[in-house]
């Protein structure tokens, strides 16, 4: 507590609890490893326990104890409802449209939520080899909704995206439709320092809330391209007790469990 | 029909220079003893096939076995890069590594179409992505009932898959349980199978979420203990997460990674002396 009796937080905990509470009771997610994995798992911990945890090693239904390091890990297979293959898991249950969201994390973004993971500089020489797609493409155009949940800096909040790896709004306004996806594409993207919306027409990602304490000059300052700020800016409610209390144990006993190993 | 052999003889007998092999693996049960094998008889030019290529496939690429990379994501599994794999890619280093990059749906269906004798597999997916520019295994295609727009990407049909399983039975069965990622497919795509497993068993008992391949879909069954670490193995062993932290380490600079693999990979005999040499190094390795 500070002083005034306020809650003390980190801005990535304000970012993992705002990206949680995005997650519907009940809804179907399919989950990305990392910020996204923490986010969903808060979520089913506090106010979503019925919500169904898909994530891409083909376990249904993830119970996790702890946070899964890797995407296969087994605490993911422990108390899982099913455990399909991966074929089955993007066949039967991605493209057949049985996904409500999509929580996604990414290394580069751009102002339409179109995601890179795969090159930084030129495919042919790369200055830097990422990853690569991994199942990405096919959750951001699939998932009914997408949720991406990543830090906001000018290095991952680029004007131009070296390797388009993951559609989201594309160039735009009605260009997403033009390629006939099942899913509506990003509905939010939740960074360390607030919330970000696409615009209803443009399309065009736009800082509808803030964290408490940040400014609208941080969150441009932090973003690679000019920010489109909305009219009225909300202020994110701050963590709760609870809220808090919950992640942190989460996430000492995932470190906890990791040290055991 | 599996035959119960060495996992030496397996490889000698299977696997020649040039061929295309896939490891597969989802972060569960990762054939390390077949790579380290593969690197051991200095096998070279081969195709490399995989959805999630981790650090067999890392060390494989920086000793010089690979020529072509088919992939969909490439990492140290929640540590971060690989860094052979992009000295290969961003330098050239030991050799040029061609890349054939998809996505994971895109692969899985290929593992799909080739485990089903299909030319191809059809998916909705890709459309929109930078991928199809680089990659010349997509290809959009009209569905011939309602004309939808789709992608066609063709069937994978590895010479060699490389899987590790629990247990064996003595007729050449083979269980796997837990997390299967795409092993079975994998597996009934290639025309030659190897598995290395923890044990052979009388008898299987049930367990939640368990495969079974039959005997007929497997040549080679070769017993490994730990033959998967440092991933782990669902009943036997945990993941080494200190392993792929340490990885970072060793792999991050060529001559390191060099001696590392001289030292343990290179100088054992085998996986289980491997496997001794590395429990008996007190700082990691």
């Amino acid at each position: 507590m500070t002083d005034n009796g306020a809650l003390e937080y980190t801005t990535d905990e304000m970012m993992t609890v705002a990206a949680s509470r995005e997650l519907e009771d009940g809804a179907v997610c399919f989950v990305g490893i990392g910020l996204p994995s923490e986010a969903t798992n808060l979520a089913r911990a506090t106010h979503a326990p019925n919500c169904l945890l898909i994530y891409e090693s083909g376990t249904i239904g993830a119970k996790p104890e702890v946070l899964p390091l890797s995407i296969g890990d087994g605490v993911l297979a422990e108390h899982a409802d099913s455990v399909v293959s991966v074929s089955e898991i993007f066949n039967y249950w991605l493209q057949a449209g049985r996904v409500d969201v999509g929580f996604l994390g990414a290394a580069q973004m751009d102002r339409y939520g179109n995601i890179n993971t795969t090159v930084i500089g030129t495919y042919e020489s790369p200055k830097v080899r990422l990853p690569g797609a991994g199942g990405a493409p096919e959750i951001a155009a699939s998932a009914r909704e997408v949720v991406i949940v990543l830090r906001q800096k000018p290095r991952s909040f680029v004007e131009d995206l070296a390797f388009v790896t993951s559609v989201g709004h594309r160039h735009g306004g009605d260009s997403r439709g033009e390629l006939g996806y099942g899913g509506a594409g990003p509905s939010m993207v939740i960074t360390d320092l607030g919330i970000l919306r696409p615009d209803p027409v443009t399309k065009e990602l736009t800082m509808t809330a803030l964290h408490p304490g940040t400014t609208v000059e941080e969150a441009k300052e932090a973003t690679g391209w000019e920010l489109e700020v909305a009219a009225k800016v909300e202020t994110t409610d701050p963590p709760t007790e609870r809220e808090l209390e919950i992640l942190r144990d989460l996430k000492a006993r995932t470190e906890a469990s990791r040290k055991k190993a | 029909m599996a035959e119960l052999v060495e996992l030496r003889e397996a490889v000698t007998g299977l696997m020649s220079d040039g061929d295309s092999v896939a490891l597969e693996g989802f972060t569960h049960l990762i054939p390390t003893a077949a790579a380290h094998e593969i690197i051991r008889q200095e096998i070279r030019d081969l195709t490399l096939i995989r959805m999630t290529p981790d650090l067999i496939y890392d060390q494989m690429i920086g000793m010089g076995c690979a020529r072509k990379l088919i992939f969909s994501w490439g990492g140290n599994p929640g540590v971060g890069s690989l860094h052979r794999f992009r000295d290969a890619v961003e330098n050239g280093w030991p050799r040029p590594l061609e890349l054939e990059e998809h996505s994971h749906a895109g692969m899985a269906n290929r593992y799909v179409a080739g485990a089903s004798n299909l030319p191809f597999a059809v998916l909705r997916g890709y459309v929109g992505t930078d991928l199809p520019k680089v990659t010349s295994t997509i290809v959009p295609i009209k569905c011939p009932f309602t004309g939808e727009e789709l992608v066609a990407v063709p069937a994978l049909n590895p010479d060699v898959a490389m899987i590790h399983a629990q247990q064996a039975d003595r007729r050449g069965n083979v269980a796997i349980w837990g997390i299967s990622g795409i092993q079975k497919e994998a597996a009934l795509s290639a025309k030659r199978v190897i598995v290395t497993v923890e044990e052979v068993v009388e008898k299987f008992e049930p367990r939640p979420f368990q495969i079974v391949l039959p005997a007929v879909a497997v040549d080679a069954i070769a017993v490994e203990p730990g033959g998967s670490r440092p991933s782990y193995a669902d009943g036997y062993y945990d993941r080494d997460n200190a392993f792929y932290e340490a990885w970072d380490g060793i792999s991050r600079d060529r001559k390191r990674f060099g001696e590392w693999m001289e030292r343990h990979v290179l100088g054992t005999r085998d996986f289980a002396e491997y496997t001794k040499f590395i429990e008996s190094e007190e700082t990691l390795r």
